[in-house]
């Protein structure tokens, strides 16, 4: 197991060996916050609440989570870092968990600075702290289903764009079809079965401040199912 | 220490290795060396647990690669070939990471890098990215982190391949000094470096071994008639009527004449020519300066060894 917080404290600071961790950070609370005041009118509009921002936030994730997945196997495969790491005492679930939470981190620790809006909002108003809990816990439920995609994804190419571009399109794939004007356009016995496996629909009911331990455990063994095929690409890697 | 036995190795159509077995005992430095894409990289390669053979099987201190990986793992040091490394990593905090990957804790782990630092001539760049240093820089520091647990088998892959002539002459010595009290294997395809550091070789082609022994036996043991260089006081007319009339020689040639001496090259088919030879110029009296049987250089062995076998299908 310590195997496993040695390859994640690894990953999570090369992050900030290079600027990309800062510039990820920066654009993506600016881009939340101008859509956020801007688009949605956020003061004009006059509600304390969040719903908006919680709606927002999975479509920004669509672009900055495969980012942050990209390089984590895409690299090392092309560096050939990868050869040495794999041929290191460790097992293979132990780098791929380990580079998921290295991931994950960097994930709540962005998502932790946009601590602003909840404080602006509670300080203007009485917003739901329900709403406020549930939707936090629904971005980053989601937010860590889209990273073990994204992982994946990445431990099949050597190339980081081509990792985006795949990991963004599957996670795209997979909100959309839980979204309502997807599902009233498919036929009709279609809609329980692609509710049941959409990242959408089950990030609907956690925002609303229900945290239902269904949508809880269908993220996780989302999470869990990825991971193992992160697994087993890995080992298949060392087939070839 | 390593035992090798029957590995094959295929990628897709192309066979990698084709029943390849071997072994190493400890404290033996064993030179893998043939042409590109022999099939060296791939035996070290799965030796080092990366991927696993597709028939055969390779014990390190009597565990198997496959069933033991990660324990075989922790015994062996692996440098790949050209020292893939983290380039955005410092060097400390590289050799930290794999010290710790393999199970070292403070305070040796601290000990150890610092050790390492200075057994790899690394102390004016301990605190540099790894990415920033250079060809040679990179290479010794891949070799620290092959070294940092104290590993009883070193797998290095090409480990001179882009140094300078002062820092292979360095590296090969370092190589040396470790190879006493552990088993090292290293490829290379440059010969003088087997002669230098191995104290057996291996010559590898198209995936199968065409020959093993010491650098010297190699050179001994290579095909083809003997030749012997033949030195002696006097002229061309005097001596080589005499030699042709003896039958030592199927194929003679001038080398030199200066100062009133004559060298030949002599080409025999003989057991033992220079004891012919020798009787010979004591029943002509002739004054012998110089009797020297050709001994191939590895190079020339190489090449007979890898070109020939590369003609039959």
């Amino acid at each position: 197991m310590s195997n496993v917080f040695t390859i994640a404290g690894k990953e999570f600071r090369s992050y900030f060996n290079s600027t990309i961790a800062y510039i990820f950070m920066v654009v993506f609370l600016v881009l939340t916050s101008l859509l956020f005041f801007e688009l949605q009118k956020f003061f004009v509009i006059g509600q304390a609440t969040l719903r908006d921002f919680f709606g927002l936030v999975p479509i920004i994730f669509l672009f900055f989570v495969p980012a942050i997945s990209m390089r984590m196997w895409a690299e090392e495969r092309k560096l050939g870092t990868l050869e040495m790491l794999m041929t290191l005492p460790v097992r293979d679930w132990e780098v791929v968990v380990g580079k998921f939470l290295a991931s994950f981190f960097f994930l709540l620790l962005t998502l932790a600075l946009t601590f602003l809006l909840p404080v602006m909002v509670t300080a203007l108003g009485h917003p739901d702290p329900g709403a406020i809990i549930g939707g936090y816990l629904g971005l980053i439920l989601l937010g860590g289903t889209y990273l073990a995609i994204g992982l994946w994804v990445s431990s099949l190419t050597e190339n980081q764009i081509v990792a985006f571009i795949i990991a963004a399109v599957a996670c795209l794939i997979l909100f959309i079809i839980g979204v309502d004007i997807f599902l009233t356009a498919v036929p009709r016995w279609l809609v329980p079965f692609l509710k049941g496996i959409a990242l959408g629909s089950h990030f609907n009911s956690i925002e609303r401040g229900v945290i239902d331990l269904r949508d809880v455990i269908y993220y996780f063994s989302i999470i869990g199912f990825f991971l193992f095929l992160n697994v087993r690409s890995v080992e298949a890697r060392r087939g070839a | 220490m390593i035992e090798v036995r029957n590995l094959t190795k295929r990628f897709g159509a192309t066979v990698a290795l084709q029943d390849v077995s071997f072994d190493v005992a400890r404290g033996e430095v064993l030179g893998l060396l043939g042409p590109n894409g022999a099939g060296k990289t791939t035996a070290m390669r799965i030796i080092a647990c990366y991927f696993p053979p597709n028939a055969g099987s390779v014990r390190v201190g009597g565990l198997d690669t496959q069933k033991d990986s990660v324990a075989v793992r922790q015994r062996i040091g692996y440098l790949p070939e050209s020292a893939p490394l983290y380039h955005d990593m410092g060097v400390m905090d590289y050799l930290g990471f794999v010290g710790r990957i393999r199970g070292l804790r403070e305070p040796e782990l601290g000990r150890s890098a610092r050790e390492m630092v200075g057994v790899c001539g690394l102390q004016r760049m301990a605190h540099r990215t790894i990415g920033t240093l250079s060809k040679g820089y990179r290479q010794r520091v891949g070799l620290a982190q092959t070294l940092i647990h104290d590993p009883e088998v070193l797998i290095l892959d090409e480990p001179t391949s882009g140094l300078d002539p002062n820092q292979i002459v360095e590296i090969r010595d370092l190589i040396k000094q470790i190879g006493r009290e552990k088993t090292v294997v290293l490829s290379t395809h440059i010969l003088p470096e087997v002669e230098a550091t191995c104290s057996r070789v291996l010559i590898i082609n198209e995936g199968t071994i065409v020959a093993s022994g010491t650098p010297a036996e190699l050179a001994s043991q290579s095909p083809g008639e003997a030749r012997v260089f033949l030195t002696v006081k006097g002229t061309p007319e005097g001596v080589e009527p005499v030699l042709r009339r003896s039958g030592i020689a199927t194929d003679i040639r001038l080398v030199d004449t200066d100062d009133g001496r004559v060298r030949y090259a002599i080409g025999s088919a003989e057991e033992e020519p220079e004891e012919k030879l020798f009787h010979l110029a004591v029943q002509n009296g002739w004054t012998l300066t110089e009797l020297q049987r050709e001994s191939l250089s590895l190079e020339e062995v190489f090449t007979r060894l890898t070109t020939r076998e590369s003609v039959t299908p």
